[in-house]
């Protein structure tokens, strides 16, 4: 344990300190996109790991995040960077709509009706092209030539969002939230609202997602429907990750994010160009392979098994798992 | 009137196909109880295996159902036997642990041919691809109707399975309390392996059935996927019967939309009425029938 509190001080301070050292605009590129997936796979754990429902989804907070930031340039000509104000409630206002519909039905039901909800998302924003721009997608001019603002920025973003899911889950909307993980019935017949706190924890969370899409709008310059409102890309994505790094846990959505896109990068750059470059298409698989693996033998990812990887490498027996909760 | 019999006549068609990827789905549902998010992507496998057999080989897409379907059978078992079984012994904390699997599955099953076939649309053309057939002014495309074809014959050659042989029984043994069956002496883990290769092969049915007719490229697999359990949450979980009805309402509704919306409504349409069904008659089309 003393461990890994060292480490939730170092990591910030490696990241806080890292523009400093590294000036090359690729590596802070690709921090920069491991950041915002730290957001984006934790504002989805909140949700799933720590509520139980599990979204397939979360694409639709990071497009009307983006689309937010994109259209009000497009149509109003303000600068996307309001979008970094609008875009995380109107992604909060969507998420509760959603909720109201959604939350009526429990487990996989679920989970199937939000990936219908995102598809239905997706389609739309493709065919009202005069409105959104269609497939032909929104294309601005960056503010910044430079990466550090952004970097800063996705820094600060994550960090906003891991600390208020820190917060959150020491209070007491965490106990309700884990409660209703556990049973729901059990939680309501204690009084608590599972309606309420699934809202609650959902709102949170694409509050979160939103301001993850309306950076992605900002700091990429382009979007269309088939990147944002990708259930592939965006909604598996955000789950994959949390799963890697571990669901039900606060810092596994972080680890999983960088895990994810440093595999995702090693193997685009076909092993830093070391190895033949068929390799570089063999990025997505990898991942693939990696997601089985750990779905396999690791169940509650990285930083849930973290002991269990510990002692393969000690060889101490495993000690008896204190399924840890909101550790 | 004519073009309003056409519409119906053409979702009826793709209906049947759709009822073959349905059942399929419905079938896995029913006995493990998971959603299988793979399942387009085993259809999208089988496509290729009909597509290369025809391109290298010169075989008749309808003569290579009779190597695809036996190959996703094997796909299927080995996938529920190495990957999702073991998952029961494992603790988590979501539940929903062999429907995640089920997506890294289907990602690695896109990515494998993607590398192997590149991205760019493929497609059979057979000599038939494009015939016609009249009845009055309605036209009815050849393939599609062998489709429609084979796909009732193998509904039933499955409903027969079901309904009469013991192997079959005891699949719907398991589907109906795994722990009873298990104390009747079934074995339930080789249900599972043996469902999940049945679900596959007629996937895999689906998908040689459609390729004469249709294109290829890898990520068609998550398409279907989508299609496949609006068909099964339409049906009602687990009703091979809900699912045929699931798999024409889909059809028909899709054919409709097209007509007379957009042909970029259509997949719209299909989220719509899954959308309305799930939330309002969420045993699905199974609760009006009562079957």
């Amino acid at each position: 344990m003393k461990n890994r509190s060292w480490a939730q001080l170092i990591a910030p301070l490696i990241l806080l300190a890292f523009p400093l050292f590294v000036d090359s605009d690729y590596y802070r590129h690709v921090v920069i996109m491991a950041l915002m997936w730290v957001v984006i796979g934790s504002s989805w754990n909140l949700l799933a790991g720590f509520t139980g429902q599990v979204s397939f989804g979360h694409a639709i907070f990071f497009g009307i995040g983006a689309y937010s930031a994109g259209l009000l340039k497009m149509h109003l000509g303000l600068s996307p960077w309001w979008g970094m104000l609008l875009g995380g409630p109107m992604a909060m206002a969507i998420g509760f709509v959603i909720g109201w519909i959604c939350f009526r039905l429990r487990g996989p039901y679920f989970a199937l009706a939000t990936i219908a909800v995102g598809e239905i998302f997706h389609l739309l924003f493709k065919y009202f092209n005069n409105f959104t721009g269609g497939m032909e997608g929104i294309l601005i001019i960056q503010t910044f030539r430079s990466k550090l603002p952004y970097y800063f920025l996705a820094l600060g973003l994550a960090g906003a969002c891991v600390l208020t899911i820190i917060l959150v889950m020491r209070s007491k909307w965490g106990y309700y939230f884990i409660s209703i993980r556990e049973d729901q019935d059990a939680a309501e017949s204690m009084g608590i609202s599972a309606f309420r706190y699934k809202s609650l924890s959902l709102m949170i969370s694409s509050f979160f997602t939103g301001l993850a899409g309306a950076f992605y709008m900002n700091y990429m310059a382009f979007i269309d429907p088939e990147v944002v409102y990708s259930l592939h890309y965006i909604s598996i994505m955000a789950i994959l990750v949390g799963i890697i790094g571990g669901v039900g846990t606060i810092w596994g959505p972080a680890v999983g994010a960088f895990i994810m896109v440093l595999v995702q990068e090693t193997f685009r750059s076909s092993i830093f160009g070391l190895a033949p470059d068929w390799v570089s298409e063999a990025h997505a698989l990898v991942f693939g392979v990696l997601v089985m693996f750990v779905i396999l033998f690791m169940a509650n990812g990285v930083v849930g098994d973290w002991k269990k990887i510990t002692h393969l490498f000690t060889g101490k027996k495993q000690a008896p798992s204190t399924n840890g909760s909101a550790a | 009137m004519d073009v309003f019999l056409q519409t119906l006549v053409s979702g009826v068609l793709i209906g049947g196909i759709y009822a073959l990827i349905g059942i399929g789905m419905t079938l896995i549902m029913g006995v493990m109880h998971i959603i299988n998010l793979a399942h387009g992507q085993l259809m999208m496998v089988a496509m290729y295996i009909t597509f290369v057999l025809y391109q290298y080989l010169g075989l008749d897409p309808y003569v290579s159902l009779f190597i695809a379907m036996p190959a996703l059978f094997l796909l299927g078992a080995v996938i529920q036997k190495l990957f999702l079984n073991p998952l029961l012994k494992v603790d988590s904390i979501l539940p929903e642990n062999q429907v995640l699997m089920t997506v890294g599955i289907g990602m690695v099953l896109t990515e494998i041919v993607r590398i192997i076939f590149g991205s760019d649309y493929k497609s059979v053309t057979t000599s038939y691809s494009g015939s016609v057939m009249y009845l009055g002014d309605i036209a009815f495309n050849t393939p599609m109707v062998v489709a429609f074809g084979i796909a009732l014959a193998l509904t039933a050659g499955l409903f027969y399975f079901l309904l009469r042989t013991d192997l079959g029984k005891s699949v719907r043994a398991t589907a109906q309390n795994k722990e009873a069956a298990r104390l009747m002496g079934v074995n339930a883990e080789r249900i599972t392996v043996l469902t999940f290769g049945i679900g596959a092969g007629l996937v895999a049915a689906a998908g040689t059935l459609l390729l004469p007719i249709f294109y290829l490229f890898p990520d068609i697999g998550g398409h279907f996927t989508l299609k496949a359990f609006v068909i099964t949450i339409l049906g009602g979980l687990g009703s091979t019967v809900g699912a045929i009805f699931g798999g024409v309402v889909l059809g028909i509704a899709e054919s409709f939309g097209a007509t007379y919306l957009s042909m970029d409504l259509k997949d719209v349409v299909g989220m719509v009425i899954f959308l309305l069904v799930l939330i309002f008659l969420p045993g699905g089309l199974k609760r009006l029938t009562k079957i």
